[in-house]
């Protein structure tokens, strides 16, 4: 059912493989359906309380695949029929979101990995803001997440300038949650989703929801907004046990909702 | 009130609540559904015990469209005899306040009948729009109408051409609704909202209701007349007797009765 990309559960962490190795896992219409597909299926199954999204072989995804693209592309078509419905899906999944860079991020790629809540990075992985290479601008959500993830200045370097930068580089601008060997990208990636598929998932929901319109909103309106936010979380099962769990002096054991 | 087909109805905390129920079908209206609506919401208006009506839909919409099925055949004709908007247009003198509680859907009749509402909740999730262009009709319950008094000439024009389908952020901007709701609190909020009115003096609320309605249609001046007929027509009841002794005497006034 899926010819580009790979998708497996392992205690309760979605895994979503860019599978197209020989390419770089770069984007095609197929993939970004399958994308699309594949966050909406795992935000469905209650089963799946963390997603992970990475990429098979060298590098993680190199963006728009450049042999597929006619010289006569309306580019703006290809992104409000291809990208933008995809950025739209992973910005609307509550659950949370991890990007697992195993190489290059290029272009879309690196859009689509500043589209997850958290990168974690393999030593080997590197990001460029490719399109002014080409001629073109950043697009999928880069324009939009970058200045709001490393601030305007370096915002600005990394698109106008185009040039590549390492893992490490990557961290002191704040675009990285933890570097990690190669070897280990998959074991450390696995471990960090587990947390994460542990904690209250609804509440993280609510978070990611409420935090998506934080620089776009009033303090009047965020206090309001977190207002709404609070009550639903205190409607869930896991606020209860987490109180319980306090009273207890245990650790608390969440369900999710 | 067990006896309607497509709709359930029922009174909790003096708030008259009526469900569309048609959730296979995204609670797309048909004429008997209609009827039906419009039954409860007149029997509601008369009811001593419903002092609000909240209006919404079962499962995943609020309404998605009409049933089209029953008016592929139509002709000119046969509609102009059928009379069906007849129906709708009673909606309009309800006196009682209506919300609309909206969730994931409100298109083409469906959103019509929001926008007969008064005040109109919505969640995070919900799209509406005017599809009927894409079938070549164009909305005929008011739609075309009330968009345009509510957006303006141009942005009505845009959404009614190209059918295409406005998000909540949108529809809020536009003035087309009144607060965007997170989906788990939806009926709660808007339950809230009903009993807080709820406790407000009727009478305030319907004449308030009226010189609203009125000052959309006619001139400043020819609704100003209306506004201080009702402000007058009000000093008969004791609701008024009472709100003005008790902010005298400091203390809050006993609850209103809509005498």
């Amino acid at each position: 059912m899926y010819e580009t990309i790979n998708y497996e559960i392992k205690e309760q962490v979605g895994w979503i493989i860019l599978n197209r190795p020989d390419k770089l896992n770069a984007f095609t219409s197929q993939m970004n359906q399958e994308m699309i597909k594949a966050l909406k299926t795992f935000q469905r199954d209650a089963d799946v309380r963390a997603i992970v999204i990475t990429g098979e072989g060298k590098a993680f995804c190199s963006g728009e695949d450049l042999s597929g693209l006619r010289a006569d592309a309306d580019h703006r078509h290809m992104i409000i029929t291809r990208y933008k419905p995809m950025m739209e899906t992973l910005a609307k999944t509550e659950k949370p979101t991890i990007a697992a860079i195993n190489g290059a991020a290029a272009g879309a790629g690196f859009s689509l990995a500043l589209g997850c809540d958290f990168r974690i990075v393999s030593e080997k992985a590197s990001f460029i803001q490719a399109f002014i290479n080409i001629g073109l601008i950043p697009d999928s959500g880069s324009l939009y997440y970058l200045p709001r993830i490393v601030g305007m200045a370096k915002a600005l370097e990394l698109t106008i300038l185009g040039e590549k930068i390492k893992a490490h580089e990557a961290k002191d601008y704040g675009l990285v949650t933890k570097v990690v060997s190669p070897d280990n990208l998959n074991v450390e990636t696995q471990e960090f989703a587990e947390r994460l598929a542990n904690l209250p998932t609804k509440a993280i929901g609510l978070i990611k929801r409420y935090m998506q319109q934080s620089f776009e909103t009033s303090l009047e309106q965020m206090l309001d907004l977190e207002a709404y936010g609070q009550k639903t979380a205190g409607l869930t099962e896991d606020y209860k046990e987490g109180v319980q769990a306090f009273f207890d002096k245990r650790k608390p054991e969440y369900k999710g909702y | 009130m067990s006896d309607y087909q497509y709709i359930n109805t029922w009174i909790e905390d003096s708030i008259g609540r009526m469900e569309l129920n048609r959730p296979k079908v995204f609670n797309a209206l048909n004429r008997a559904m209609v009827r039906e609506i419009v039954h409860c919401l007149t029997t509601f208006d008369q009811s001593e015990e419903v002092k609000v009506i909240i209006m919404s839909g079962a499962g995943k919409a609020f309404a998605a469209g009409a049933d089209i099925n029953e008016m592929i055949e139509d002709t000119p004709i046969s509609l102009e005899k059928l009379n069906q908007f007849e129906d709708w247009d009673k909606i309009s003198f309800i006196k009682k306040p209506i919300l609309a509680a909206v969730q994931g859907f409100a298109l083409g009749g469906g959103l019509e009948l929001v926008l007969f509402a008064d005040i109109v909740f919505a969640t995070e999730n919900t799209k509406i729009g005017f599809p009927e262009v894409n079938l070549g009709v164009m909305p005929s319950a008011g739609g075309t109408v009330k968009l345009t008094k509510t957006l303006g000439y141009r942005r009505a024009l845009e959404w009614l051409w190209t059918g295409e389908q406005m998000d909540v952020r949108q529809a809020y901007q536009c003035g087309l609704i009144n607060r965007i709701i997170p989906s788990e609190l939806l009926i709660e909020e808007t339950m809230n909202f009903a009993k807080k009115l709820s406790k407000q003096p009727p009478l305030s609320l319907r004449l308030i209701k009226d010189t609203v309605g009125r000052a959309q249609d006619l001139s400043v001046h020819e609704s100003m007349l209306v506004e201080r007929k009702n402000f007058y027509l009000l000093f008969g009841s004791e609701d008024q007797k009472e709100g003005m002794r008790a902010f005298m005497e400091k203390r809050p006034p006993a609850a209103f009765r809509g005498s």
